[in-house]
């Protein structure tokens, strides 16, 4: 996982990415180190069950797969100042598709059919993602706005899909093995997790697409009059983003055995969102962070997990998770800290940025 | 030399002038009308008045939701927390009465002003320390939801019910038999909330303030105006709104369900869009966020008439006029900013 | 005039992160005079307004207004207190009316609703007054920038301000509109109002200013009465040395034009509806064509249709003798044309990437994102380039965002001179930089064309144009009206003349 920040010293760019990781990775330890100290050095070591690791941190690994991949997805589509508000809904259609598509043959346990319906899922997930891009890239309209649409209709067509019922693949379907199998000990879900993030690393990082996607983002009509084909890479990343999202549906839909269209990836954006943001990439677009955005997912699973550990019912998760946004995004803001740390500076020389020229400089 | 007059004839902005400004809000009312009368074409009984009666009854709530969600968007910013807010104050309403024994006139304002220091509080957040409204009001969308479960995680009914019962209290016009209809009272109330935010956003300083700084933040505040207050000050009422909207629900119910109203917040931002507000801020009428509201309700009323629909064709339909009304915008806009170049 | 001073600012020091802005800075206003302030980019003009003007407030030193030692935290505070201010940008809403524009804030009120009516009547009538006319219940957005710059100084006015702050109010205003600027400033300043007039228009600053302070490095290099400070002086005192180093190269750069070679671009009727009439313009290989017309005059729209910014709705443009089509910034850059805009910060530069990034991004865009450019022959041009351009500071890893004007500047030319463009178009590429960088930059014009390079160069400062041009375009109401050719119509006079003269034409 480390390849995504090597490149990136490559650039001279180490410091400020080490920088910008530190803070998720000391709430992260601090987390784990919580954890430990009330369940033991069981939480973080690995056991092997059943020829396949398990324990409560491979666990929650596992259960963030699906999170992970949209958020590593959400990272890109943030770093061209967009947004995608529709990958919860992406998340279900894809589910909705594969498991309808398996239960409506007879045979579920035909590896064809699998891969045909794996595909299917990921085709239209795809169109769907590209289908964002072009009303942003090629219609302008504000990301926000135009993947509402399908945040508010997405749904309705999973139901669509699944005419309203809730699809049950059998557990003998080699399809659930995307969600609940092991490949060399190591669970699916974490393996799949880990190729797409090595993979869009790579992409980004050992390609221009990185560098290009920042300029995208950070100004798109000097990227425009630079020359960049700023309208495909748009494109491209919206549909990447859908693809991820697509994917996720159908890891989480294999771990289920099912899919629901109305609960699936349910609050996902929002998750991922989090996750983003926590991992250091700007919600304005530019710098994008894969790494801190990994961290920023164990994060978040991680807390779950540490609701239940130290004794509240499971009802605090929503809080918990509201306290962490709120204590992140206040962190990040460059003025929460010069006030919070006013009374201890004395020397009035450290200025502050100035709130008014931040305004101005928008 | 100073006697020379310069004088310049505006060219057309369509985005912000004239009769090009009410295409989508006229066209979001040429939709209401075709719907009703689709409706009245197809369905016995749809040209009761009290079909149209019940829009304002069972879109209550959303109608007031919609009404601070068009102020925070004006402003250009965003509340996704309404609906946990709302749900939030259902269940704290039931729960002062239930379980700490206040009184239920007592509880509703104490509700009431809760949802208003919710909503001075993350405004200040995001004015003061620039967070961006699209994250700190998720905390409040989490925080909320979580503490309704807090509270119960099954429903609660009501105390006091003579008092909820108020809100249900019909005002007949004339006899639903004979071609009349009636309202309860916390339908007029969202009638009044839409006729002061009227007032408000149009005829004072500060729903103009709302406008300006919705058009541009940074001149607004070079201009002298009260930026802060005005951006906390919507926050404000939108989260004023809520919980009204939460206390109406409690009204309409008589109970608090801790997952009532999960997506209520899209709901109203596509309200408030269909009725012809600028997502980016600083153009739009709350007068278009009724109708918008209207044809949400419109299209659940023709689901409930036909039967055999499935409700979630209303998020689709809603989805697809959304498109319909982004496209509009934008293609205004587009003219728009070719002809002042 | 009274002396005693209505604005007094004394030891005024600023920091940001490090970079002292302002280093003990006084400044002194007096009633009813109009007051300039003058410094290279950088010096500390700004910093010292927004200090004034409660943007920002100062690390240290004291600001008395009327005797009174004043503090502001906010413009709004300022504002009450009789400080009003126009800024370069138009800083008003433009999604609102004109009237209301003029009254934010204050509009006049029955009980506790806005009388639109009221605000109306008195709009006209303060729109009357400075010499304006337009419909005020119209949205701003429907007049032109320079109408819109108007409407803000005319709001400046109304506020019955004490101290009046112009900063680079003219830079979007043509002559008649400066004319009008001027004539209020007059007459304000007759009433009492004192003004601090902030401008890079020398002319300007000499007609209308009664006084002078003089900033540079965020220091006061000092305080003259106007008729007591030559030009000459005056821009000693700017840059720290004597002689302005830009008459070093006047017409250094004679003709390069190899006459009877066929023009590299040549545009036939090209236009755009509502943008740019229909012209006709070529340029050769090692020469330079300036654009020249008053703001409006569609310069810049001119030389975006050759750069493919913008699509043309009519005509033909031919590079190197073949027709070209499906032109966008992409292939222009691809057939060699490459296009400095206007504006460097919303159109130019990306000012979270670095200087490095912001170098090689067309020669990356034009590469495809798939092959990236080695490590090692990326930081070999970059330093290169930083290098040759004397950029600074020379650090490749800086984020563009914080490097002066002039830097921008150059980081944007070395953008494209890495691709080796044939046709280099820059569009006012020494607007709001200092003098240094300033020469710079029109010496490297003049390299470049040296070297066969075909320059179109588009200046709001006639100066600059008639000295790099082997040949001026004139424009005048979107319309292309003339080339000067010879080297006796090489004047800023005759520019003027064609200018006046085709308004008459038609």
């Amino acid at each position: 996982m480390t390849s995504a920040s090597t490149p990136a010293k490559a650039r001279g760019g180490a410091n400020p990415y080490l920088k910008r990781l530190m803070w998720p990775l000391a709430v992260l330890v601090a987390l784990i180190v919580v954890n430990i100290a009330v369940t033991g050095f069981d939480f973080i070591v690995p056991s092997v069950n059943d020829d396949r690791l398990g324990g409560a941190f491979v666990n929650i690994l596992r259960r963030s797969a699906p999170l992970l991949l949209v958020s590593l997805g959400m990272t890109l589509v943030i770093a061209t100042k967009g947004i995608d508000l529709s990958v919860g809904a992406v998340y279900a259609i894809g589910a909705a598709i594969a498991c309808q598509m398996i239960i409506d043959a007879e045979n579920q346990s035909a590896p064809g059919l699998i891969f045909a319906a794996v595909a299917l899922a990921l085709v239209v997930t795809g169109v769907i993602g590209a289908w964002n891009g072009t009303m942003v890239a090629y219609f302008g309209i504000q990301p926000i706005v135009a993947t509402l649409i399908l945040m508010i209709a997405g749904r309705g067509i999973a139901q669509l899909v699944t005419g309203g019922q809730i699809p049950k693949v059998q557990d003998s379907s080699p399809f659930t093995e995307l969600g609940r199998g092991a490949i060399l000990t190591v669970p699916v879900p974490i393996v799949i997790a880990a190729l797409v993030l090595l993979l869009l690393a790579l992409l980004t990082r050992r390609t221009a697409l990185g560098m290009l996607l920042e300029s995208v983002g950070g100004n798109p009509e000097a990227s425009r009059l630079a020359g960049i084909r700023s309208k495909g890479i748009t494109v491209l990343v919206y549909l990447v983003c859908g693809l991820c999202a697509g994917l996720a549906g159908l890891i989480g839909a294999a771990n289920l055995g099912s899919a629901d269209a109305n609960n699936g990836g349910l609050w996902i954006e929002l998750d991922a969102i989090l996750a983003v943001v926590i991992g250091g990439t700007a919600l304005l677009g530019g710098r994008f962070f894969l790494l801190g955005t990994t961290i920023g997912v164990v994060i978040i699973g991680t807390l779950e997990d540490t609701i239940i550990n130290v004794g509240l019912s499971s009802q605090w998760q929503f809080t918990a998770k509201a306290i962490v946004v709120f204590v992140v995004a206040l962190l990040q803001s460059p003025e929460f800290r010069a006030w919070i740390l006013k009374p201890f500076k004395r020397k009035p020389e450290t200025p502050a940025p100035a709130p008014a020229e931040e305004v101005l400089a928008k | 030399m100073s006697t020379q007059t310069l004088t310049e004839r505006p060219s057309r902005s369509t985005l912000f002038d004239g009769l090009t400004r009410y295409v989508p809000i006229g066209a979001t009312v040429a939709l209401l009308v075709a719907l009703y009368l689709g409706g009245v074409a197809n369905y016995r009984n749809f040209d009761n008045p009290q079909v149209i009666a019940k829009l304002f009854i069972d879109n209550a709530s959303l109608l007031v939701i919609a009404v601070g969600m068009t102020f925070v968007i004006l402003s250009g910013g965003i509340d996704l927390s309404v609906g946990s807010v709302m749900a939030f104050a259902t269940m704290a309403c039931a729960w002062l009465t239930v379980e700490a024994g206040i009184s239920a006139p007592l509880a509703v304002a104490l509700v009431l002003a809760f949802g208003t220091a919710w909503g001075l509080l993350i405004g200040s957040v995001i004015h003061y320390f620039h967070v961006q409204p699209f994250i700190a009001t998720l905390v409040g969308l989490f925080l909320f939801r979580g503490l309704t479960l807090q509270i119960s995680d099954t429903d609660v009914s009501m105390r006091d019910v003579e008092f909820f019962h108020w809100g249900m209290t019909h005002v007949d016009f004339g006899e639903v038999r004979d071609g009349g209809f009636w309202l309860p009272y916390l339908s007029f109330l969202a009638f009044a909330v839409v006729i002061i935010s009227f007032v408000v956003l149009h005829y004072t300083r500060f729903g103009r303030g709302v406008y300006a700084v919705g058009g541009s933040e940074s001149s607004a505040l070079l201009m002298g105006l009260p930026v802060a207050r005005t951006k906390i000050g919507v926050y404000a009422i939108s989260g004023f709104c809520a919980a009204l909207a939460g206390v109406l629900a409690a009204f309409a119910t008589k109970s608090a369900n801790p997952l009532a109203n999960v997506g209520a917040e899209l709901d109203a931002i596509a309200a408030v869009v269909i009725g012809g507000t600028l997502l980016t801020g600083g153009a739009g009428f709350v007068l278009g966020t009724v109708a918008g509201v209207m044809v949400w309700g419109m299209l659940n009323t023709l689901i409930a008439f036909q039967g055999n629909l499935s409700s979630w064709w209303a998020r689709i339909v809603m989805g697809v006029l959304l498109l319909a009304f982004i496209l509009l915008q934008r293609v205004l806009a587009r003219s728009g900013e070719k002809r002042r170049t | 005039m009274s002396d005693e001073p209505i604005v007094q600012m004394t030891g005024i020091r600023k920091d940001f992160t490090g970079v002292r802005a302002l280093d003990g800075v006084d400044f002194t206003l007096r009633p009813g005079e109009i007051h300039a302030v003058m410094g290279e980019n950088g010096a500390g003009k700004s910093t010292l307004i927004k200090v004034l003007t409660g943007v920002h407030t100062p690390d240290a030193g004291q600001i008395r207004l009327d005797g009174r030692p004043v503090r502001f935290h906010s413009p709004g505070a300022a504002q009450a207190a009789g400080i009003s201010t126009v800024y370069q940008e138009v800083n008003l809403t433009d999604n609102l009316s004109v009237a209301e524009n003029l009254f934010a804030g204050r509009e006049p009120r029955l009980g506790p609703f806005i009388n639109f009516r009221a605000m109306r009547r008195k709009a006209r009538a303060l729109l009357d007054d400075i010499g304006i006319d337009l419909n005020v219940a119209a949205p701003l957005s429907s007049y032109s920038i320079a109408m819109q710059q108007l409407v803000a100084i005319s709001r400046a006015v109304d506020i019955e301000a004490k101290v009046l702050i112009l900063d680079e109010p003219t830079s979007s205003l043509d002559r008649d509109e400066v004319a009008v600027l001027l004539g209020v400033m007059r007459r304000l300043a007759a009433q009492g109002t004192a003004m601090v007039f902030i401008s890079h228009f020398l002319e300007q600053v000499y007609e209308i200013s009664d006084r002078m302070t003089v900033l540079r490095n965020g220091k006061l290099v000092g305080e003259w009465a106007t008729a007591n400070l030559p030009e000459s002086a005056l821009i000693g005192h700017m840059l720290g040395r004597e002689a302005a180093t830009l008459e070093q190269i006047e017409r250094a750069v004679a003709a390069h034009r190899v006459a009877d070679e066929a023009p590299l671009v040549t545009a036939t009727g090209l236009g755009r509806k509502g943008s740019i009439a229909p012209y006709d313009l070529d340029v050769h290989r090692g020469e330079v064509v300036g654009l020249a017309g008053l703001l409006g005059s569609g310069r810049t729209e001119t030389v975006r249709l050759i750069a493919g910014a913008d699509r043309a709705d009519s005509g033909e443009l031919r590079f190197e003798g073949g027709k070209v089509g499906g032109h966008n910034p992409r292939t222009a850059a691809a057939r060699g044309i490459a296009f400095c805009p206007e504006n460097r910060k919303t159109e130019g530069l990306v000012g979270d990437l670095t200087v490095g990034e912001n170098m090689i991004l067309a020669m990356q865009a034009a590469r495809g994102w798939a092959r990236s450019i080695p490590v090692a022959r990326r930081d070999r041009i970059v330093a290169e380039f930083i290098e040759k351009l004397g950029i600074r500071p020379a650090d490749p890893d800086m984020p563009v965002k914080n490097l002066s004007g002039g830097n921008q500047q150059k980081v944007l030319l070395a953008r494209w001179m890495i691709i080796e463009p044939k046709l280099l178009i820059l569009d006012e590429p020494t607007r709001g930089i200092d003098v240094g960088a300033k020469a710079d930059i029109q010496r490297l014009v003049a390299e470049l064309s040296g070297e066969g390079m075909a320059v179109l160069f588009v200046s709001a400062e006639l100066d600059e144009v008639t000295r790099l041009s082997d040949r001026i375009a004139v424009l005048r109401d979107r319309e292309l009206i003339a080339v000067l050719e010879s080297e006796a119509d090489m004047t800023t006079e005759r520019i003027v003349d064609t200018i006046v003269a085709g308004g008459k034409n038609d």
